[in-house]
């Protein structure tokens, strides 16, 4: 994004940003977009903490015959060995969402702090690490997934390190671009020549102003983690103590779920991590439109007609 | 000249990532914690003669340098290795699957291009209507659904209808076929795999026309062309789309990798006997070398796929300079 001409006669204030992670919240409160999708996702959160009271029934408890259908007792009918669907889908959350999160905060770490560095030092810096990424984005994502988790074995940690580790690069390459743009701004100037050491920069100046892209970025890396999650699972390379929505499709289709009918030990699974998908895309999509002015107006437009806003004055 | 200086770094990229993936599939295979051996199935508690001689047979009792020499220089004769479970050589027992892939890859592909960007440019066009509406509700749907879990759903839904799974009918060869036949054949097993593959990309392709199209649509030559009072076709289709086309390009070679990916998972569900079913396999059946070249062929096939946008980027647009 180009700074324009207000660079030249300095008069941006440094914009007030004090606590960032207001402007994120205020974009998920008013945008109902991210509100949907923030409720889906606190749903399923609350639902996996309060698993361990909630569910009714143990997951390794058989409850009844292999496979019995949704009854009033049971309204997600029981999986291959006779245990309660809702109980395991509720377990199953809890997984899901561990591996999500830990993954996407292990990618946001890496990719935050590659992004930052190579923004703001720019030059040879800039050079190698971009390069790094580059080289990270082209391969293939679940094949070198797969092939690390057959190698290191299938624990639980090790799967969110997989997957944290190579779902970096996105967050690392926008990271940049954003800092690149905030680096030359005349606040970041002005505390340069007032005396302020790079970490003060960095962590007071522009860390703050990309906070809302990072919250959005790691949002979707969320999606992006339990998608992978399920994948892995799916290929019999999850951790094998532990049960997740992944592992619920794994378990169905290869118990011939599909050949006896038993729509009930697949769908569900599915559809909450389809749901949770939907729900932090929603969230982390309106971020990133919130943030990006230029996809408020459209000359071609059916309803609305709006002049673009002048760049700068809507500081989010 | 720009056009050399340009096409010269995008090569000179493109190798160096060769190197990167090479390196990195011996790195993950043989530089891992333990050794190939140790987590071979059925050699936990093998005699240490037997375990020697398997070192010798791998080569792991040579320094690390040495061992990735020759992996390289194997590599370059076209040597992938044998398969520890049917002990041919790694690339026969590639070759016919990929040969399987790539139509049902392509056709999924297809599929999901041009629904893409039919549903994506109409969407940004209507924006705020009910069309638009309903395109995003789809493709966010189509993009939110694990790809195994949408097969079988195909699966649940067309069983009986179309074949559930492999590649032909086994019995087509004793009513004596015509190739005419046989095609048919190839192809109806080809459409369930083909439709869960293009039906999660069609999701992400939407979604990213649609916002790459109001990228455009909000520029001021939009504006300007509407004031010469063109047709509103002309507009999306001339001027807007083509305009928009540049990161649909990029997006479409680097979808490839999930391609690829997708196609292990989709493949897996419909047994269908492509590259990605061999890896489903060889994870089972702890095959590393057969791991191994599966994962180098589809690393290399996106590098390759990459360094084509790349090639077709700057065909399209002539701002770029190297």
């Amino acid at each position: 994004m180009s700074v324009g001409p207000d660079v030249a006669t300095g008069d941006i204030p440094a914009p007030r940003l004090r606590r960032p992670l207001d402007a994120t919240w205020r974009i998920v409160k008013t945008q109902p977009r991210a509100t949907a999708g923030f409720v889906i996702v606190l749903f399923f959160v609350v639902v996996a903490l309060t698993a361990p009271w909630l569910a009714p029934y143990g997951v390794t408890e058989k409850v009844g015959p292999v496979f019995e259908p949704p009854s009033p007792e049971h309204p997600l009918g029981l999986d291959d060995a006779g245990v309660d669907m809702l109980s395991l889908m509720m377990w199953g959350a809890r997984v899901s969402l561990v591996v999500g999160f830990a993954a996407a905060l292990v990618a946001m770490l890496i990719g935050g702090t590659i992004g930052l560095l190579s923004g703001y030092f720019g030059g040879r810096t800039d050079t190698v690490l971009m390069r790094m990424t580059d080289y990270f984005l082209v391969i293939p994502d679940i094949p070198l997934m797969l092939v690390a988790a057959a190698i290191w074995g299938r624990s639980l940690s090790n799967i969110v390190i997989i997957i944290g580790v190579i779902y970096w690069t996105t967050t690392a390459r926008l990271i940049r671009s954003q800092v690149i743009s905030l680096r030359e701004r005349v606040y970041v100037k002005r505390a340069h020549a007032v005396g302020a050491g790079h970490g003060r920069i960095l962590f007071r100046h522009i860390l703050p102003q990309v906070t809302p892209l990072i919250v959005a970025n790691t949002v979707l890396t969320v999606a992006i983690a339990i998608f992978a999650e399920t994948a892995i699972a799916f290929l019999g390379l999850g951790d094998p103590t532990l049960t997740s929505w992944g592992k619920l499709i794994e378990n169905a289709f290869s118990h011939n779920a599909i050949t006896v009918d038993a729509w009930w030990a697949i769908v569900p699974p599915g559809i909450a991590v389809a749901l949770v998908i939907l729900g932090c895309t929603m969230v982390g999509q309106a971020i990133e439109d919130t943030l990006n002015p230029r996809l408020r107006v459209g000359h071609l437009s059916v309803r609305r007609f709006r002049l673009r806003p002048l760049q700068g004055t809507d500081q989010v | 000249m720009r056009g050399a200086d340009y096409v010269l770094k995008r090569t000179v990229f493109a190798i160096i990532t060769v190197f990167v993936a090479l390196t990195l599939n011996f790195v993950l295979f043989r530089a891992a914690p333990g050794d190939a051996t140790s987590s071979l199935r059925g050699c936990r508690n093998c005699t240490p003669e037997f375990r020697d001689a398997l070192y010798a047979e791998l080569g792991l009792d040579k320094s690390k340098l040495e061992q990735y020499w020759i992996y390289l220089q194997g590599l370059a004769q076209g040597d992938l290795g044998l398969s520890f479970v049917s002990r041919q050589p790694v690339w026969d027992e590639l070759r016919d699957p990929i040969l399987n892939t790539l139509p049902m890859v392509g056709l999924g592909y297809l599929f999901s291009i041009v629904f893409g960007i039919l549903v994506g440019v109409i969407a940004a066009w209507r924006r705020g209507t009910f069309a638009d509406w309903g395109g995003l509700l789809s493709a966010l749907v189509f993009y939110s659904l694990p790809t195994q879990w949408l097969g079988l759903m195909l699966l649940i839904l067309f069983s009986g209808v179309l074949p559930s799974s492999g590649i032909s009918d086994p019995f087509i060869e004793f009513t004596d076929p015509s190739t005419w036949e046989v095609i048919l054949d190839r192809l109806e097993h080809m459409i369930l795999p083909s439709l869960t593959l293009g039906l999660v990309l069609y999701g992400e392709y939407a979604l990213i026309v649609r916002s790459s199209m109001l990228e455009t649509l909000g520029e001021d030559y939009i504006l300007t062309a509407r004031a010469k009072g063109l047709a509103n076709w002309a507009i999306v289709w001339k001027h807007a789309f083509r305009n928009a086309l540049l990161p649909i390009v990029t997006l479409v070679a680097l979808t490839l990798g999930y391609v690829v990916a997708g196609a292990i998972l989709v493949e897996a569900v419909f047994s269908y006997p492509g590259i990605g079913l061999v890896t489903y396999e060889a994870i089972f059946s702890r095959d590393y070398p057969v791991l191994q070249g599966a994962f180098l062929i589809l690393t290399l096939s996106v590098v390759v796929a990459n360094y084509i946008a790349d090639l077709l980027y700057f065909r399209l647009d002539p701002r770029i300079s190297a």
